[in-house]
């Protein structure tokens, strides 16, 4: 009979954090490597929910509520952000009919 | 009491009203605005005038003060005494005459407001001029007037010529100008002051710091520029490309005589400057006779009446050189009146020629302009000398002084005198001749539309001749004598003054028949002449050719090193050089480091996450 493993003691906080990381890096490596703009959007929204855990884990780990409502400021931000960078995305689309962003190297020197 | 800023700035008041809002204002109104404001001043100057000869005391009014330096100030002050008097009375009254002339003579210009501008604004500058207590108030008249004289002349500016003699003139006397002001730096450096009552009272009483010769040979520069003497008479003739009304206002009446007016001023200088006061009225008679001969063998009415002008300034210079400077003032009141009729005259008889100048095609016009003829008639015999007229009283007191002054008068100066006072009046009456006598010479079509000018012209025509009549019976010396005392006779020859005023009689009257017996007879006569000393004549016709020596001497020179050495070298190869190899420098450093601008996102967002993890990196190992 096998030995039942013992249970893995994990703190909370470290697992928190270690998601917050693999979500920033996974952004991250999106945001480098993928070619299409409505991704790559994706991907830096990724990041931003990444940093925003961090947030309210620490938070959370010093018993502040400052931190929390931090973090809802920061989404209302990040809507208002988003709300502007679809129709960018939008608007450069029309013009060159692409989502590839080598399409988009006009400020080459 | 502001009275005397009132006169300066009433001008100024009109310029900027006519110059600002004048084209909507219609010309009704610009007239009036334009000849009203110097009629003002000319009423205030009148009531001064009459204040001053009760009083006798000089009246000093101080503006503002326009720079202090810890106790040193230099203050805008007007003074007023009896020669600025004279000279505001010359510069408001026959400066509003010529404004009135002006609203007939331009009344078809399209340019009609800034015309009157103009002129509002050189009467404004020359009121700076004449009335300024010290040499910095009368230096910003000076160039302001200078100013005004270029606009003038190059008025009607759409015809390159017309710009071109304003060019000259104001380059020409950009030459005088300069040592116009080394005088001042040398009088302010010795005295501590520009106040000219003060220079002319240090310079009385003893010896100062500076040699009274030096400054007044700087001073005497400027004022060969300003009232064209040798060698800087050039301009003048040229300016003549201004409308009629400017040559008889600034280039006959006032602004010219300023360089004498100056003289006038500063006298204490030049009484103690033999040498100065030797050169100035060496200068005057050269110019004298030299601008004389060459107006014999003109053909425009206005360049003989130019050359003319530039005679006469040779004649005041004569007497401020001799020490008589009441007399030259005497003969820049007297010439104003006869030589601004004349201009006058002569504008009217070129409006009545529809825009003709040239006296071969002219003739025959006594019948048909008998106002502008008798007029004119009256300021011939003036500037001729023929008694009395005013002319001959100031020209007579001028060669009596040039014969007889204890201070430099000699025979030399004498003899050129008069014999330029006999080629004055040659050369007038052969103006007048092939003006307004014998056959006519004009074409047909211009004969056809032969009219008298209207009456804001021919009236003032009148009154400059009623002046240039009478003008020589106000004694001007003997009013100026208190201010500027007249020098002494040599005793040896006080017997000869009644002699000389026959002389000076006989000299008019010999000229009148000179030009009669060549001009009044047959035409072969002067035919004969011209073959005979065809080489003289070409070179006065010529002008003794000093534009093409200058020209030639100084302008192709100028030219080759600025084109040579300024242009080739310093300009395109050192100046143009230096910035187009640090452009080409930029440029390429650009062309190198603009290959870093990819245009490439991923490869920014790597970069740039690169430098954050190197940021991290260093901030860590240096926690």
């Amino acid at each position: 009979m096998a030995a039942r493993r013992e249970p893995i003691a994990v703190d909370k906080v470290q697992l928190l954090l270690s998601l917050a990381v693999a979500m920033f890096a996974l952004g991250l490596v999106g945001v480098i490597v993928r070619r299409n703009v409505l991704v790559m959007l994706m991907c830096m929204e990724l990041m931003l929910n990444g940093v925003n855990l961090s947030l309210v884990t620490f938070a959370q780990q010093l018993g502040s509520t400052v931190g929390a409502v931090l973090v809802f400021l920061i989404f209302v931000v990040a809507t208002a952000e988003i709300a502007i960078a679809i129709p960018i995305v939008l608007l450069l689309v029309r013009r060159k009919r692409t989502l590839d962003l080598d399409a988009y190297s006009d400020l080459k020197g | 009491m502001n009275a005397l800023k009132l006169i300066v700035l009433l001008p100024l008041v009109g310029f900027l009203v006519n110059g600002l809002i004048g084209n909507r204002l219609g010309k009704r109104a610009v007239s009036i605005i334009g000849c009203g404001l110097p009629l003002i001043s000319f009423a205030i100057t009148v009531a001064l005038f009459i204040q001053l000869g009760a009083s006798g005391q000089p009246r000093i009014e101080a503006a503002y003060t326009w720079a202090a330096f810890g106790t040193t100030t230099f203050d805008i002050a007007f003074y007023f005494d009896r020669l600025s008097a004279v000279m505001t009375l010359i510069v408001t009254g026959v400066g509003t005459l010529i404004h009135i002339y002006s609203i007939g003579y331009m009344k078809d210009d399209d340019s009609y407001a800034r015309f009157f501008a103009y002129l509002n604004m050189f009467l404004f500058f020359m009121l700076m001029l004449v009335l300024g207590r010290s040499l910095l108030v009368m230096f910003v008249g000076w160039e302001g007037v200078g100013l005004a004289s270029y606009l003038l002349i190059g008025f009607w500016f759409q015809d390159p010529v017309n710009a071109k003699a304003g060019k000259k003139a104001f380059i020409t006397n950009r030459v005088g100008d300069a040592g116009f002001l080394l005088g001042i730096f040398l009088l302010y450096h010795a005295l501590g002051t520009l106040e000219m009552d003060r220079i002319n009272a240090a310079f009385l009483a003893g010896p100062v710091a500076v040699s009274a010769s030096l400054v007044g040979i700087c001073l005497f520069i400027g004022a060969t520029g300003k009232s064209a003497q040798i060698p800087l008479h050039v301009w003048l003739p040229d300016a003549m490309a201004g409308p009629t009304p400017v040559s008889a206002l600034i280039h006959a009446a006032t602004m010219v005589t300023a360089g004498v007016y100056m003289i006038a001023r500063l006298n204490g200088i030049y009484l103690n400057a033999p040498a100065a006061s030797q050169l100035v009225a060496a200068i005057g008679v050269a110019t004298a006779f030299f601008a004389a001969t060459i107006a014999i063998a003109q053909t425009d009415i206005k360049k003989v009446l130019a050359y003319s002008t530039i005679s006469q300034l040779g004649f005041m210079f004569v007497a401020l050189g001799v020490g008589a400077y009441g007399v030259a003032v005497f003969h820049l009141m007297t010439h104003a009146f006869f030589k601004a009729c004349l201009f006058l005259g002569a504008g009217s008889v070129i409006h009545a020629l529809s825009g003709e100048q040239d006296i071969r095609k002219m003739g025959g016009l006594r019948k048909r302009i008998p106002i502008t003829y008798w007029t004119f008639l009256v300021a011939t015999a003036a500037i001729a000398g023929i008694p009395p007229l005013a002319g001959f009283w100031s020209k007579d007191e001028i060669l009596w002084f040039a014969f007889a002054s204890g201070s430099g008068g000699s025979f030399l100066v004498f003899g050129i005198a008069a014999l330029t006072a006999l080629l004055t009046a040659f050369y007038m009456f052969r103006l007048f001749w092939l003006v307004f006598l014998g056959p006519s010479r004009m074409d047909p079509d211009v004969e056809h539309h032969v009219h008298e000018s209207p009456i804001t012209m021919t009236g003032v025509l009148v009154v400059l001749a009623g002046l240039s009549a009478v003008g020589g019976f106000i004694s001007i010396p003997h009013f100026l004598e208190p201010l500027l005392p007249l020098p002494a006779v040599q005793p040896a020859l006080k017997s000869f003054q009644m002699p000389l005023v026959a002389l000076s009689v006989a000299l008019g009257l010999l000229g009148l028949a000179g030009a009669w017996y060549f001009y009044g007879g047959p035409a072969g006569r002067t035919k004969a002449i011209k073959a005979r000393f065809g080489g003289l004549y070409r070179l006065l016709a010529g002008k003794y050719f000093i534009d093409e020596a200058y020209e030639f001497f100084l302008g192709r020179p100028l030219h080759w090193i600025s084109d040579h050495v300024f242009l080739r070298i310093g300009d395109r190869a050192l100046f143009d050089g230096t910035l187009h190899g640090l452009a080409g420098l930029a440029r390429g450093s650009a062309g190198v480091l603009s290959r870093v601008q990819t245009g490439n996102l991923h490869l920014y967002a790597l970069l740039v996450l690169i430098g954050s993890f190197l940021c991290l990196v260093w901030s860590w190992a240096h926690g």
